[in-house]
């Protein structure tokens, strides 16, 4: 694997540890850490934090039968969840995300397709593919935009992004990231406010594509 | 032998009769490994109830209080505090302290569960490192994740309360992850070589286990 470059932002990295980080975001984040050494022990450092808070958080008297309640049940049967395993170039929490099937594709248009994994109030995240050397939509977004890259590169204004990079962009960032040479580009994109694809979908059908 | 001691914990059945070496060995360990880890581990590799007893003791108190903190009932943070507990038993497996204090491990357990509940679906978690079969425990890496958390705590302590306040807040999960970033920079400022030392360890040991 080669190099990551471009990591989770130690505040996001925080937010995400103590749970508070949209859930889109969290989905990316918990992909990258897949992927990154680095980040798994920044994420594990704030773990290391949280379980120290809770250390020395003060006691509250439990009912009375709450211990033998609790030791009654260690031998009963139980489901545990499922686990989703890594699948190709997509990490286990993509998979979770899909519930284990395969990405449904749908044509976006100039040969980027995409597949809406969430979306509700809070935000959205998709899989893009995107063929070589294309540009992705010309797009401008509202809040905050985070994409994680998992097969092949692309490059915008700001650099160059390959596998496990993470590009994190704000409604400041006017940026045309485009899909480099070689393999098709697929990235998770997370955004917390609707997309904005000017090129290619009129504003008005945007509530239809949903993104 | 250190590492022998470690593999297989017994700490609430007599010590056996062990060469004056031996001895030492396991006072040593006394001191530096904590309580936690050793009641943890026996859980994990022996199944013990008694350790697990021991670990209900410490944790579920300060669990009712850290989840009565973020404005649950005592009901509600009981049910919790269950469910907390009962994954601790049967996920113990997944506990690998050489690279998480206990509280660490059961920090994130309890956030997932508050998270689940509020949101009535899934976090998204990053895929869990498999350690290589048979690996050999590392006594010596266990002992540094431990030190590296009684500097962090001690590092903590030394914050002042306002700022106390403010981290604490953060990692159960009561500030916005905006608010993380604006108000944390002051008090996660000052442990911050703390946090950087532990990364490095942790991420000299996550090296090996990464796919
Ligand atoms: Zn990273």
């Amino acid at each position: 694997m080669t190099a990551i470059n471009h990591h989770i932002p130690d505040p996001m990295m925080a937010a995400y540890a103590a749970g508070t980080l949209p859930h889109a975001f969290a989905v990316v984040v918990a992909s990258h850490v897949s992927l990154c050494t680095q980040c798994r022990a920044a994420l594990e450092a704030h773990q290391n934090v949280g379980g120290i808070v809770l250390e020395d958080t003060r006691t509250v008297a439990l009912s009375s039968s709450l211990k033998d309640d609790i030791l009654s049940q260690l031998d009963a049967p139980f489901t545990p969840a499922p686990v989703y395993e890594r699948s190709g170039v997509l990490p286990g929490p993509v998979m979770e995300a899909m519930k284990g099937r395969a990405p449904r594709w749908k044509k976006l248009g100039m040969g980027v397709r995409q597949d809406i994994l969430t979306a509700d109030e809070t935000g959205s995240v998709r899989l893009l593919h995107i063929p070589p050397g294309q540009a992705v939509p010309d797009h401008s977004h509202n809040g905050l935009e985070m994409t994680l890259v998992l097969q092949g590169s692309f490059s915008d204004e700001t650099g160059h992004f390959g596998v496990g990079d993470v590009e994190i962009a704000d409604e400041t960032l006017e940026h045309t990231p485009t899909a480099d040479e070689g393999e098709a580009c697929i990235c998770l994109a997370a955004t917390d406010a609707s997309l904005r694809f000017r090129s290619l979908v009129p504003r008005l059908l945007q509530p239809l594509f949903r993104i | 032998m250190l590492t022998a001691t470690l593999d297989k914990p017994r700490p609430l059945s007599p010590v056996p009769p062990a060469s004056r070496e031996e001895r030492e060995n396991l006072s040593h360990r006394k001191t530096d490994v904590s309580q936690q880890t050793v009641w943890m581990l026996a859980v994990r590799d022996n199944r013990d109830r008694e350790a697990f007893a021991a670990l209900f003791d410490f944790f579920a108190p300060r669990l009712k209080g850290f989840i009565m903190r973020s404005g649950a009932s005592a009901h509600l943070a009981e049910e919790v505090v269950q469910d907390v507990m009962l994954t601790i038993w049967r996920k113990a497996a997944q506990f690998d302290p050489h690279r998480a204090q206990v509280s660490a491990w059961i920090y994130q357990i309890a956030r997932n569960r508050q998270i689940d509940i509020a949101r009535k679906e899934y976090r998204p978690m990053p895929e869990e490192l498999k350690e290589e079969p048979g690996s050999e425990p590392d006594a010596s890496q266990i002992l540094a994740i431990e030190q590296e958390s009684g500097q962090l705590k001690q590092a903590l302590s030394k914050l002042k309360p306002e700022q106390r306040e403010v981290l604490e807040k953060a990692y159960m999960g009561d500030l916005t992850h905006q608010e993380i970033a604006t108000q944390t920079g002051l008090p996660l400022g000052t442990i911050k070589s703390r946090i950087r030392l532990g990364l490095e360890r942790l991420r000299h040991e996550l090296k090996d286990l990464t796919p």
